[in-house]
């Protein structure tokens, strides 16, 4: 199909499914929104429908109907927290022999660098024995729930490049986000929450920015929203200063009161549209502050989570997830800065900066799977957990001079990610590391293939999940990707 | 099944005949109407230009013609029962027969192919790669159409026996038409007057006044800056500033003065390479400076050269050219007839440019101080009076020199070098040194040469350098103390006494410190000055120096290739990836296209773009003229705007399009203004946009024009109008990138990143939206809300969506309140009573009284608020500063109209 007439039968799409309430006619006012006060588990309301230009691309029974997505931004170390390497303990200080060097690019690393041996302890947890070290002691209780991923590698070695790639499929600009296709192929729940939800914590946003977030050549309404825990939640939801809630109200009644004559006069089916959004906009300004609000969250609820009401950070966005996926968003993405440990830095080291921000994640991100858990909405909530590559197994030497404090260089060959609930075959591990971590030797995944396995889980044939632009078929997997029908329950 | 059979051969049986015209079979088939359509849904995804299963490929006729894998011949012309295709296409066993897996070619396709193959299997190149064709305006029976283009839309609205709209009010055609020439709703004393005139020439008359407004360029401008990736920022992790904004600049005056189209792609594409270019046109090539560049640590950034090289290319063939070429980065084009090769042949045009995604953005134009400035000019007529040889090339190389410090020797030309590291990474792009380190510099003839201009970043107190002739230790050229003062990055100059003859030079540094002492990023050998001796000569040799060391004004990245000996060798990258080149390739175009004129040298980026603007390009009037007409009409006559390619669009009116590109670059001499001038005064365009459901469903989307377009504004214009109307839209033009308020904290995510958005002060609030500072990870929102692009990529068409976001933003935005509050506060000094005041202020945003009920809901909405606001003056005081009741009800019912669709759209 030509684009423009995909555009055109797209926008007719989306205008006839918002146009089921009656023409024109105002539903304003204080109406109950179903769903949003959190509590009410209503994973049978958040099916929502497949649009019908998607069925051919859903070919498989959705386990996943939504996603949780955690991304430690600048690429935590999988050879201090999962991917345990005794080897590389007895290695430690040697010269890395120049075989491991040879033909590689580094971001980094100049010269001849020095084994690095785990900066933690490890130990074998749960029925399934998987290997996490003592810098996620909460995180070890629920590794029975978890698959991991051990030999997952990327093509980039900078941070912007890779997390494009991971979230995109692209290392360049340009691409729509995971949760823009995802939303883009599965329609909207909630028609008074955006379907991609972004939060992020940890001071800074992640080197890719906001395009990791970004539509890309799909329509624009399938972009990620970001969720801000300063000022307002989403940009001017909230009324000007001097006007009231009832006030906007008796003004989008006016608003749409004309909209609808001119409607009737000009007969241009975007005004009807535009009718629609001024109602939908009114009801946010309620739902999504409501939504945001934790303070009413039960005390064990807080301390499960470590979450704090009034606060910010990847605690209190552990527990919003939840309660967005609850309320029907259908791919909320968590972004925690400052995981690029090379070394510089006290901040920035395996031996200080990892061990806080393990700390201040290990709990949330337990929580999380234990919360979904008891709701019974694990079994169809995906939890991915991941960084943008992995790190080295020698030290950082930048500029041929040794780091002040222990640190790795960026590391594309091999890292771990892991995935919970959503179809995802709990308590394994998949994928083998070489015995100092650097590469995969089983069982590798290609980001390519680690997005072609989560559509898979919800549903997709990662081939057929299809855009056109610019005279091709766009898709996430690039023209990529295997899924590894290993993970799937 | 016999019936069944005799029903399905019958619409066969009436096509052939109504393709023939008569009873004869043998009438003509032809490709590109019957044929290729069939090829390109059914076969080509398998048999096109990236994957030939089974040795068949139907891109080129060559390959269809020719022998395949199995070592049958596909298409045998005048043989169909030889033909392999037609075999396969018939073929009983399902695992035999044509396409694999697929429904079976219907019987009339079957049909089609047998005849054309029967006929000679002549191909026909794709429509969009054939001449312009010389198109006679339809002569029509119908009176009153002296139009051209009303002429061409009216023959095909015939046929399809639809009738066109009636003109459409004047009230709504003045403000499409400002909205579409100068993206400002009118003035209402222009409304007014405009209204008032009934003579017959008030509306040409208006269009003139519109096209001499500066408002023009800023519009138009702001849809070039789509296309050309413009943004104040560098984009990627830590997306520093960038001060491109000159460009913008020259960009608004080109349309204003109505550059014509052909000098405004060449000076775009190749300004720098125009004999005896003038600063000017060495700031249009900043066009393709709008690339992103990446200074995250540990980038390489030879990589991201090359992505830079790819995006210009990509851009402009999609730009000029209407091509999607970034297919053809990895493999051949999968539909349209060029080889993986040719990306690699448009490539060698872009990958002379000397910049390397080094953190300076080198090479930059440096505008200096007008006291500097005056140094330059007289530098430049010195020269030109005391040079015997080449005055003019010469002059040129002086330009150069001083303002853009070009050309330089790069680390990677440096050759024993001693310690020295060369990193190539982030914003380390720098040969770094330590003491005692060194570098040679081969074969350089020093005959002419009076100083050196050494590039360098100071990174050590007592800094010095020693350059030696031929050796280490060989006879010494020059040794000199080195400023400490160059941080981040400067150039000094280096006098040199005469030498004669050619020579290794080897540079030797050293600083007091153990530790990098200095990043080396270039040396530049500076000729003598001509008129030694004369009078005056040394006041103007001693600008040299000073210009080197001169503040800036601005510094603008622009186009400089680099010299012949430093000349890169471009190869085709297999699959893509530039880490694993193949053969090498020549600059060039595809042979589906008209030739390039040959040179005795290396084809350079000028040829390319004098081949895109030559006269019998198929491609860059079409696709200029129908971006052209889809700005004005809401769609293309092709809907592709960005791809004419096979898999693009179908020309919904091709002659008119024809007619329009042959008149664009004939008779209109590529004029921009009169071509618009052309749309405008069709009837087609004046036309009512009012739609009735019949005609809706009969053209959904108005391909045919038998109504106006009705669209919503764009981002820019949203905002703008809002401004206009209110009276608080600033005039002033040109500049830096300002930035009007928007919400606190947006900027503080961006990672390693000081830099903050200071909001404007006075007049830089409310100017328009085109001035706005684009920093690409966080463009400000009124932009991205209403589908503005992060300018990251080449984009030609902006979606137009409707979310509650934009709801939000217009009914909550301080700004949107604080024009709402102007606007009442005017209105209110000159009314008093409230109906007249709320008609008043319709008038002002709408250009007309209210209807009946429309009034009526507004003054309900006026009265509700006045009862809040009397009861709640504090309410009144938080929204208009002030407890006057009236003046904020007013402001609730002004923010009311700024949400109306008839104001946020054009009819």
């Amino acid at each position: 199909m030509k684009i423009n007439e995909e555009a055109h039968y797209r926008n007719a799409q989306l205008n006839s499914r918002r146009l089921f309430l009656r023409n024109g006619a105002l539903a304003l006012g204080g109406a109950a929104l179903a769903g949003l006060s959190g509590c009410s588990s209503s994973t049978g309301s958040t099916e929502g429908t497949v649009p019908e230009s998607m069925r051919q691309a859903m070919r498989y029974a959705p386990r996943a109907k939504r996603v949780i997505y955690l991304h430690m931004a600048g690429a935590p170390s999988q050879l201090e927290l999962f991917d345990y390497k005794p080897k590389l303990e007895e290695l430690h200080g040697k010269d890395c022999p120049a075989s491991l060097l040879a033909g590689k690019r580094f971001a980094f690393i100049q010269g001849t660098p020095l084994m690095l041996g785990p900066q933690a302890n490890f130990a074998q947890h749960g029925q399934s024995g998987a290997w996490v070290s003592d810098l996620l002691p909460h995180f070890s209780k629920v590794v029975d729930e978890v698959a991991f991923l051990k030999a997952v590698h990327t093509d980039e070695f900078n941070h912007a490049p890779a997390q494009l790639l991971m979230h995109t499929g692209s290392p360049r600009v340009g691409r729509p986000a995971f949760g823009s296709w995802v939303t883009y192929g599965l329609g909207s729940v909630n028609d008074n929450l955006p379907g991609f939800i972004v939060l992020a914590s940890g001071g800074q946003l992640p080197s890719g920015g906001k395009k990791l977030w970004g539509s890309g050549f799909l329509p624009s309404i399938h972009q990620g929203v970001q969720c801000r825990s300063e000022g307002d939640p989403i940009l001017y939801l909230g009324d000007p200063k001097g006007i009231s809630r009832d006030l906007r109200g008796r003004s989008i009644a006016a608003i749409n009161e004309i909209n609808q004559r001119q409607y009737e006069e000009v007969g241009d089916p975007e005004t009807l549209t535009r009718i629609r959004q001024y109602e939908m906009a009114f009801k946010m300004q309620v739902s999504v502050p409501e939504v945001m609000d934790i303070s009413k969250e039960p005390d064990y609820i807080h301390a499960l989570y470590g979450s704090q009401p009034g606060g910010s950070g990847f605690a209190n966005d552990c527990l919003l997830a939840r309660r967005l996926v609850e309320s029907g968003v259908r791919f909320v993405q968590l972004y925690n800065w400052g995981w690029d440990d090379h070394g510089t830095n006290k901040g920035a080291s395996l031996n200080h900066g990892l061990r806080d921000r393990c700390r201040r994640i290990d709990r949330p991100m337990t929580a999380l799977l234990t919360d979904l858990k008891q709701r019974g909405m694990l079994e169809d909530t995906l939890v991915v957990w991941g960084g943008e590559f992995g790190r080295t197994p020698m030290q950082e030497n930048r500029g041929g001079v040794t780091m002040p404090f222990y640190g790795r260089d960026h590391h594309g060959a091999a890292y771990t990610m892991w995935m919970a609930g959503g179809g995802v075959r709990p308590g394994i591990t998949y994928g083998e590391t070489d015995e100092i971590g650097f590469y995969g030797v089983k069982d590798r995944m290609h980001v390519h293939d680690v997005q072609a396995t989560m559509l898979k889980l919800l549903g997709f044939d990662h081939e057929r999940l299809t855009y056109s632009f610019q005279g091709r078929n766009f898709r996430l997997t690039d023209v990529a990707g295997e899924v590894v029908d290993g993970l799937v329950l | 099944m016999q019936r069944l059979l005799l029903l399905s051969f019958f619409p066969v049986l009436l096509t052939l005949w109504l393709a023939a015209g008569s009873c004869s079979h043998e009438e003509r088939i032809s490709y590109n109407d019957s044929i290729r359509p069939i090829f390109n849904e059914k076969c080509i995804a398998c048999h096109g230009g990236v994957k030939q299963s089974g040795g068949f490929g139907l891109v080129f006729r060559e390959d269809a013609l020719g022998e395949t894998s199995s070592g049958k011949f596909a298409i045998v012309p005048g043989r169909p029962a030889k033909s392999e295709i037609v075999v396969r296409i018939k073929h009983d066993n399902p695992e035999l027969r044509m396409p694999l897996e697929h429904a079976p070619l219907t019987v009339e396709e079957t049909e089609l192919i047998e005849t054309w193959i029967r006929q000679g299997a002549e191909w026909e190149e794709h429509w969009a790669y054939l001449p312009v064709k010389e198109v006679e305006v339809p002569t029509s029976t119908t009176v009153g159409i002296q139009h051209p283009i009303d002429a061409f839309v009216r023959a095909r609205l015939q046929k399809e026996k639809l009738a066109p709209a009636p003109r459409a009010q004047k009230r709504d055609l003045l403000r499409r038409l400002s909205f579409d020439l100068t993206g400002l709703p009118p003035s209402q004393k222009m409304m007014l007057s405009f209204l008032e005139d009934d003579r017959p020439e008030a509306y040409e008359e208006a269009v003139d006044a519109l096209l001499q407004s500066p408002a023009f360029g800023e519009h138009w401008a702001s849809k070039w800056l789509d296309l050309a990736r413009y943004a104040d920022s560098r984009g990627y992790e830590r997306d520093p500033n960038r001060t491109i904004w000159p460009w913008r600049d020259w960009v608004i005056r080109a349309y204003n003065e109505d550059m014509p189209y052909d000098e405004f792609t060449l000076q775009q594409l190749a300004g720098d390479l125009l004999p005896e270019a003038t600063p000017d046109q060495y700031l249009a090539t900043a066009f393709h400076r709008n690339t992103l560049s990446n200074d995250e640590g540990g980038t390489s950034n030879e990589e991201y050269r090359n992505i830079t090289i790819m995006d210009r290319v990509a851009t402009s063939w999609e730009v000029w050219l209407g091509t999607s070429m970034a297919c053809v980065q990895c493999h051949g084009h999968p539909y349209d007839p060029l080889r993986h090769e040719e990306y690699y042949r448009s490539y060698a045009f872009f990958n002379q440019s000397t910049d390397h995604d080094h953190v300076s953005e080198a090479p930059n134009l440096i505008a200096f101080f007008p006291a500097e400035e005056e140094k330059v000019r007289k530098l430049e007529d010195w020269v030109r009076e005391h040079e015997n040889k080449e005055a003019q090339t010469q002059v040129q190389n002086w330009v150069k020199r001083l303002r853009m410090r070009e050309p330089r020797l790069r680390p990677e030309t440096f050759t024993e070098v001693v310690g020295g590291i060369f990193t190539d990474r982030g914003d380390e792009d720098f040969l770094f040194v330590h003491n005692d380190n060194s570098f040679r510099l081969e074969g350089q003839l020093l005959d002419d040469i009076a100083a050196i201009h050494l590039s360098y970043r100071a990174m050590s107190k007592g800094l010095s350098l020693r350059i030696t002739l031929d050796a280490l230790d060989g006879p010494l050229l020059l040794e000199t103390a080195l400023s400490s003062r160059k941080w981040p990055f400067g150039t000094q100059q280096l006098k040199i006494p005469p030498t004669a003859g050619k020579h290794d030079l080897y540079f030797q540094f050293s600083g007091v410190e153990n530790k990098k002492i200095a990043g080396i990023y270039g040396v530049h050998f500076q000729e003598k000055l001509p008129g030694e001796g004369q009078a005056g000569y040394a006041e103007v040799e001693a600008y040299i120096q000073e210009l080197l060391e001169a503040k800036d004004s601005v510094r603008v990245p622009v186009m400089v290739d680099r010299p012949a000996e430093q000349a890169r060798t471009t190869r085709i990258f297999t699959a893509g990836n530039w880490l694993v080149p193949a053969d090498t390739v020549e600059p060039g175009v595809a042979p589906v296209f008209p030739p390039m004129a040959e040179h005795n040298r290396p084809l350079n980026r000028l040829d390319f773009a004098r081949w895109i603007t030559a006269p019998e390009n198929p491609l860059t009037a079409r696709v200029a003229v129908n971006r052209y007409w889809a700005a004005l009409f809401g769609q293309g006559i092709v809907t592709t705007l960005e791809d004419f390619g096979s898999q693009g669009g179908l020309p919904s009116h091709p002659e008119l399009l024809d007619w329009l590109a042959g008149q664009f670059s004939g008779e209109l001499g590529w004029s921009t203004k009169q071509l618009l001038r052309l749309m405008v005064t069709s009837e087609t365009y004046q036309q009512s946009s009012t739609t009735s459901p019949a005609l809706l469903a009969a053209d959904p989307y108005n391909e045919l024009l038998a109504r106006g377009p009705r669209k919503r504004l764009s981002a820019e214009e949203v905002r703008d109008q809002i401004l206009a109307v209110s009276g608080l839209l600033s005039d002033k033009m040109y500049g830096p990138g300002v930035m009007p308020p928007q919400p606190d904290g947006l900027w503080d995510g961006v990672v390693y990143s000081g830099m903050k958005w200071i909001t404007s002060e006075g007049e830089d609030r409310y100017r328009r939206g085109i001035y706005t500072y684009l920093r690409r990870s966080v463009p400000h929102p009124f932009l991205t809300t209403f589908d503005g692009p992060n300018r990251e990529v080449c984009l030609s068409r902006r979606t137009n969506t409707n979310t509650p976001l934009q709801a939000l933003m217009t009914l909550n935005d301080p700004v949107v309140v604080e024009a709402a509050n102007a606007l009442a506060r005017d209105l209110m000094t000159t009314e008093t009573s409230y109906p007249e005041l709320i008609t008043a202020a319709h008038q002002r945003v709408l250009f007309q009284a209210p209807a009946v009920a429309d009034a009526t809901a507004l003054l309900r909405l006026y009265n509700e608020s006045l009862v809040y606001y009397h009861t709640s003056p504090t309410e009144a005081e938080e929204l208009v500063g002030s407890t006057n009741a009236e003046l904020a009800a007013l402001t609730v019912v002004v923010n009311a109209l700024f949400n109306l669709d008839e104001f946020i759209s054009k009819a």
